[in-house]
């Protein structure tokens, strides 16, 4: 089972985020997904930056991959978008079909977790596109990723969503702003303030989500640590981490001593636990509501 | 500027054909469309009646089978197809490329309009659909301002649709999980958020509450007025202050911009709500097929009475314009 990391969904200061994957050059991580994925408002690290830091991670033997933008909105977007797309030196990570359209006909790009393929006739659509890895959509079961990787295309990549604050929802709307009585436009780059993004608890107190400018997340985290062995018996060939603030190096470590049969699954998921910014919870993967733990 | 409007029944449908509606939408009884509700949309014989109904008054009829298909149960989904195409349903409205793909080989001539559910936001991805399967409609996702769609629109050739009124999405369509979160069914997989047997409400000392499959989703202090629990349109707390995080209960109300959605070549308008009543769709329909028949006629000018019987079915009694307005975002 290889590792990846996926893109950064937070907005933190750029000494952070060189800092972070400085240290990510040096983990146990095969694949790294770099860009910014939420909002096109966030420039502490503009797009030669990303490709600079992906030379960075090719050099220490990482595969490097651009994510493009989930929500393309403005003629900006499709800019970036279309720079993304033609990059030229690193793989590409599709999140609408935007993207999709302009890497019809190149090999070697990822469809990736916003395009919502949920069966092997997408799946199969995109392969002929050219595409060699499909990211499942955070909310698949084991039985929908078993069932679209049983008629998987020749040649084709199949990577799970397994540790991290799940990504839930975009909008157009700015909800970080939106607590701080801002508009959009004026939002003072306050996401630079919630490294994890905002907690939402409910009125009885409990944590239920949290807010990443337009991007709603889970309050707790996703961690498929102790499915390995169904993830592997359902033709998964890679584990997707999502950044966090603190402990992300240490997640991959666990991780990888986990899929190399190092530590046990016990074991692991108590090391996850103490490094999640939340709880554990796994209810997707068993076809349950997300917010459990089977 | 073709009207759409909602049927989840039969007397639906014809409310809507009587009040005016050039087009109606509706969906089969299960999970291939997004209003996945009991006791709600088609079975054969209603459809057939009501494909005659609305073709012997020369109106259209669109199937809805917009929610995702998956591993094990994608015959059902090309069941629906076939159905629509078999009756005689003058277009369906789709959202995955795959069952697109299905629907362009099966059937040809059957005309394909891409679902909001399809999350198309830019004149990319709508030419993606428009080129590879001959896609002739896209309906936008509500986050575009009002110059974002007019650029989609000039760089398509598929026609554009908008939402004019209903209950407003604050996500974006078909990339949004939260009810699944909560409670094991959200609309791409299962067409439904926050479905009803999930939901309970319970008079407590601290005041009413809506629950979502257990989860608080707000609490109501005497005299506030309640809403159906959608997870985007609950309270919540950050450091402390409970307030609407997402979005208050409020209906996406657009009808004074149907000047300029015609001005930058938006061809057709929606009215959300296949789950309201025949009433609901009566009214709604009357008010916009009277606004478009003015602007047509070259005397529209927003009405106080278009505006009370929109209010009348707005959740919460709140309209917006949503994406539309830029303070909204």
């Amino acid at each position: 089972m290889k590792l990846a990391l996926g893109p950064l969904l937070y907005y933190w200061p750029r000494a952070a985020v060189l800092g972070f994957y400085e240290a990510i050059a040096a983990a146990p991580v095969d694949t790294v997904y770099l860009g910014e994925v939420v909002c096109s408002r966030r420039h502490e690290v503009p797009f030669e930056d990303w490709l600079a830091i992906g030379g960075r991670l090719a050099a220490a033997g990482k595969e490097v991959v651009l994510s493009a933008q989930a929500l393309t909105e403005s003629e900006g977007d499709l800019k970036l978008q279309r720079r993304t797309a033609a990059n030229g030196r690193f793989g590409v990570e599709a999140n609408d079909w935007g993207a999709a359209r302009l890497l019809a006909g190149t090999r070697g790009w990822v469809a990736g977790p916003h395009l919502n393929v949920y069966n092997p006739q997408t799946l199969a659509l995109l392969a002929q596109m050219g595409a060699t890895r499909w990211v499942a959509p955070v909310e698949a079961t084991r039985e929908l990723v078993a069932g679209v990787l049983a008629e998987r295309p020749a040649g084709l990549e199949a990577e799970v969503f397994g540790y991290g604050r799940m990504p839930l929802a975009f909008s157009a709307r700015c909800f970080t702003a939106r607590r701080l009585n801002r508009q959009k436009e004026d939002c003072g780059y306050a996401c630079l303030d919630f490294p994890d993004g905002l907690a939402l608890d409910t009125r009885e107190g409990k944590p239920f989500l949290a807010v990443n400018g337009i991007q709603t997340l889970s309050a707790g985290v996703y961690c498929l640590a102790e499915e390995l062995a169904a993830l592997r018996e359902a033709g998964v060939d890679c584990l997707r981490v999502s950044p966090q603030s603190s402990g992300t190096v240490e997640v991959l470590r666990t991780l990888r001593a986990a899929c190399e049969g190092r530590l046990s699954s016990f074991d692991a998921r108590k090391a996850l636990g103490a490094l999640a910014p939340g709880k554990l919870w796994n209810g997707f993967w068993h076809g349950r509501p997300g917010m459990q733990a089977a | 500027m073709e009207l759409l409007c909602p049927a989840g029944s039969l007397p639906a449908l014809k409310a809507a054909v009587d009040n005016g509606a050039d087009w109606v939408y509706l969906g089969l009884r299960d999970d291939t469309n997004a209003r996945n509700f009991p006791g709600l949309n088609f079975d054969d014989a209603a459809l057939a009646a009501g494909l005659a109904y609305a073709h012997a008054r020369r109106r259209r009829v669109l199937m809805a089978v917009n929610t995702y298909p998956q591993a094990g149960n994608w015959a059902r989904w090309t069941a629906a197809v076939d159905r629509a195409a078999r009756l005689g349903a003058d277009a369906i409205i789709v959202a995955d490329a795959g069952l697109i793909a299905y629907a362009r080989d099966a059937h040809p001539r059957l005309e394909l309009h891409l679902s909001v559910q399809g999350s198309a936001t830019s004149h990319e991805a709508i030419n993606f659909f428009h080129e590879r399967f001959g896609v002739k409609r896209a309906v936008l996702p509500r986050v575009l301002s009002l110059a974002q769609v007019e650029q989609v629109a000039r760089r398509t050739p598929a026609e554009i649709e908008v939402f004019g009124f209903g209950s407003l999405c604050v996500m974006v369509e078909g990339r949004c999980m939260l009810s699944a979160y909560a409670c094991g069914e959200a609309p791409n997989m299962s067409g439904a958020c926050s479905p009803a047997h999930a939901v309970r409400w319970q008079e407590t000392p601290a005041g009413l509450e809506s629950r979502l499959n257990g989860v608080l989703i707000d609490r109501y202090a005497p005299g506030e007025r309640a809403a159906y629990p959608t997870v985007c349109k609950g309270r919540y707390a950050a450091a402390g202050e409970a307030y609407y995080a997402f979005e208050e209960p409020a209906s996406l109300n657009t009808l004074e911009l149907l000047p300029e959605f015609a001005r930058i070549g938006v061809r057709a308008v929606k009215i959300e709500g296949r789950q309201r009543s025949p009433a609901y769709v009566a009214q709604v329909t009357r008010v916009w097929r009277e606004a478009i028949d003015a602007l047509q006629a070259g005397t529209f000018a927003p009405r106080p009475a278009w505006a009370a019987a929109l209010a009348r079915h707005a959740e919460g009694s709140q309209t917006t314009l949503g994406a539309f307005s830029r303070p909204w975002k």
